[in-house]
């Protein structure tokens, strides 16, 4: 027999902690499932610097748990498990999870994305031997080394930022002949004498035995091949939504991501979806965290019908 | 109950690499955020597996040379050690059923 509940969120980052927030206080019993830690992608942060309320920034763990403690404080049920499956069995949803199936009326679907692949060759056998997709988690490694970061959005350029404080130096790769990045951090990057760009540029190719020795690179608007020579390449060329659980219960969009309207419900009542795991996410941690509260708003008037 | 034990440059060639039942050892440093999430798996798993595989930590910020010599660039990156050579790597984090799927093939 699952559990029961009244609402389930998926997921532990900014967008379900704070629909844990408000439904806990709501005084509808919740659980939150998590498969890692508290905190979402934003764990990874070292700095949050625009998160309104923390004028000098607060660090992504610390942010995450400080939401955890404030939803806790109210009644929130937190697990560590993973979701696998979802069934809907009349007005109950099922949730599948790694520790045993929990069921409610209202889902709250926060589970969120992470990091894309590159999709090119070498990329999946040199992961964690020169490739990575977390700087925080792996810059350490490549103290006084040449490394790569491919992208050219708030996400790359934080990490090149970041590698600077140990890499020899930082080749920041991305296709297009300007950066997508919000300004403040475009303008640091481009103060930043270790950071140099390379404009117009694909990689097509990760080389390396054991470990990444180069990359082999293309120019978009020239079509001239080159290589590069680095001891690391940081992937940041976008998201991937956590869904797979999901896949026929929802319809999702062709990338993966659940469809809402903007009372954050789905196709399917009772299923509703926050923050970057939905279709146009603004993907930030204070848009998360609006989606985890409107969405919880709308799950408490549908259970109060 | 038993629990991961820490290993070091100067243990590892005694405590891992010579030891009877496989071993493995979990690469991590303290400001690796995944890998203190992976911590509390791993220890239910060193009590399940308690006596058929050991588990072992190796902080790599304190032991650059043990590291290095299994070319470790980023953690959490867990090696599984039979008969002294590496069986089985995990790297980055992973979910309890996923690991206990690597752990059994090791056992086969």
């Amino acid at each position: 027999m699952a559990k029961e509940y009244e609402v389930i969120i998926i997921g532990g980052g900014p967008a379900g902690l704070s629909a844990g927030i408000y439904t806990s206080r709501a005084r509808l019993s919740s659980l939150l499932i998590e498969r890692g830690v508290v905190g979402g992608q934003i764990a990874d942060a070292e700095l949050v610097e625009n998160y309104p309320g923390f004028a000098q920034g607060i660090s992504g763990t610390e942010l995450g748990q400080l939401m955890q403690q404030q939803a806790a404080r109210y009644g929130l049920e937190t697990i560590t498990a993973e979701a696998i499956g979802f069934e809907l069995k009349g007005e109950k949803k099922v949730v599948k999870t790694t520790k045993g199936d929990f069921s409610a009326r209202a889902v709250i679907i926060a589970s969120g994305s992470e990091r894309s692949k590159l999709g090119v060759p070498r990329e999946e056998e040199l992961t964690g031997k020169g490739v990575s997709y977390c700087a925080t988690c792996d810059g350490p490694f490549f103290k006084e080394k040449p490394v790569a970061v491919v992208g050219g959005g708030d996400v790359a350029i934080t990490e090149a930022l970041h590698l600077v404080k140990f890499a020899s130096k930082v080749i920041l790769i991305h296709r297009r002949d300007r950066l997508r990045a919000t300004r403040i951090l475009e303008e640091r990057a481009r103060a930043e004498p270790k950071i140099e760009f390379l404009w117009n540029s694909v990689v097509e190719k990760i080389e390396g035995e054991d470990v990444v020795k180069r990359l082999s690179l293309r120019q978009v608007k020239t079509g001239e091949k080159s290589t590069l020579d680095v001891a690391g390449a940081f992937i940041a060329v976008g998201f991937k939504p956590n869904t797979d659980y999901l896949k026929g219960v929802l319809p999702l969009d062709d990338a993966g991501y659940i469809i809402t309207n903007e009372k954050m419900e789905t196709k399917v009542a009772g299923i509703f979806a926050a923050g970057d795991v939905r279709l146009n996410s603004a993907q930030q941690a204070i848009t998360a965290a609006g989606d985890g509260a409107t969405a919880a708003i709308f799950a408490q008037k549908l259970l109060s019908e | 109950m038993s629990k991961p034990i820490a290993v070091d440059d100067a243990t590892f060639d005694q405590q891992v690499l010579k030891s009877k039942t496989p071993v493995l050892v979990d690469f991590w440093a303290p400001w690796c955020r995944p890998c203190i999430m992976a911590a509390p798996v791993l220890e239910e798993l060193a009590g399940e597996y308690a006596g058929r595989i050991t588990f072992a930590k190796l902080d790599v910020d304190q032991n650059a040379k043990t590291a290095a010599s299994y070319n470790i660039m980023a953690i959490p990156n867990l090696i599984i050690f039979k008969d002294g050579k590496p069986a089985s790597q995990i790297v980055g984090y992973k979910p309890k059923a996923e690991l206990k799927k690597d752990l059994d093939a090791v056992l086969e």
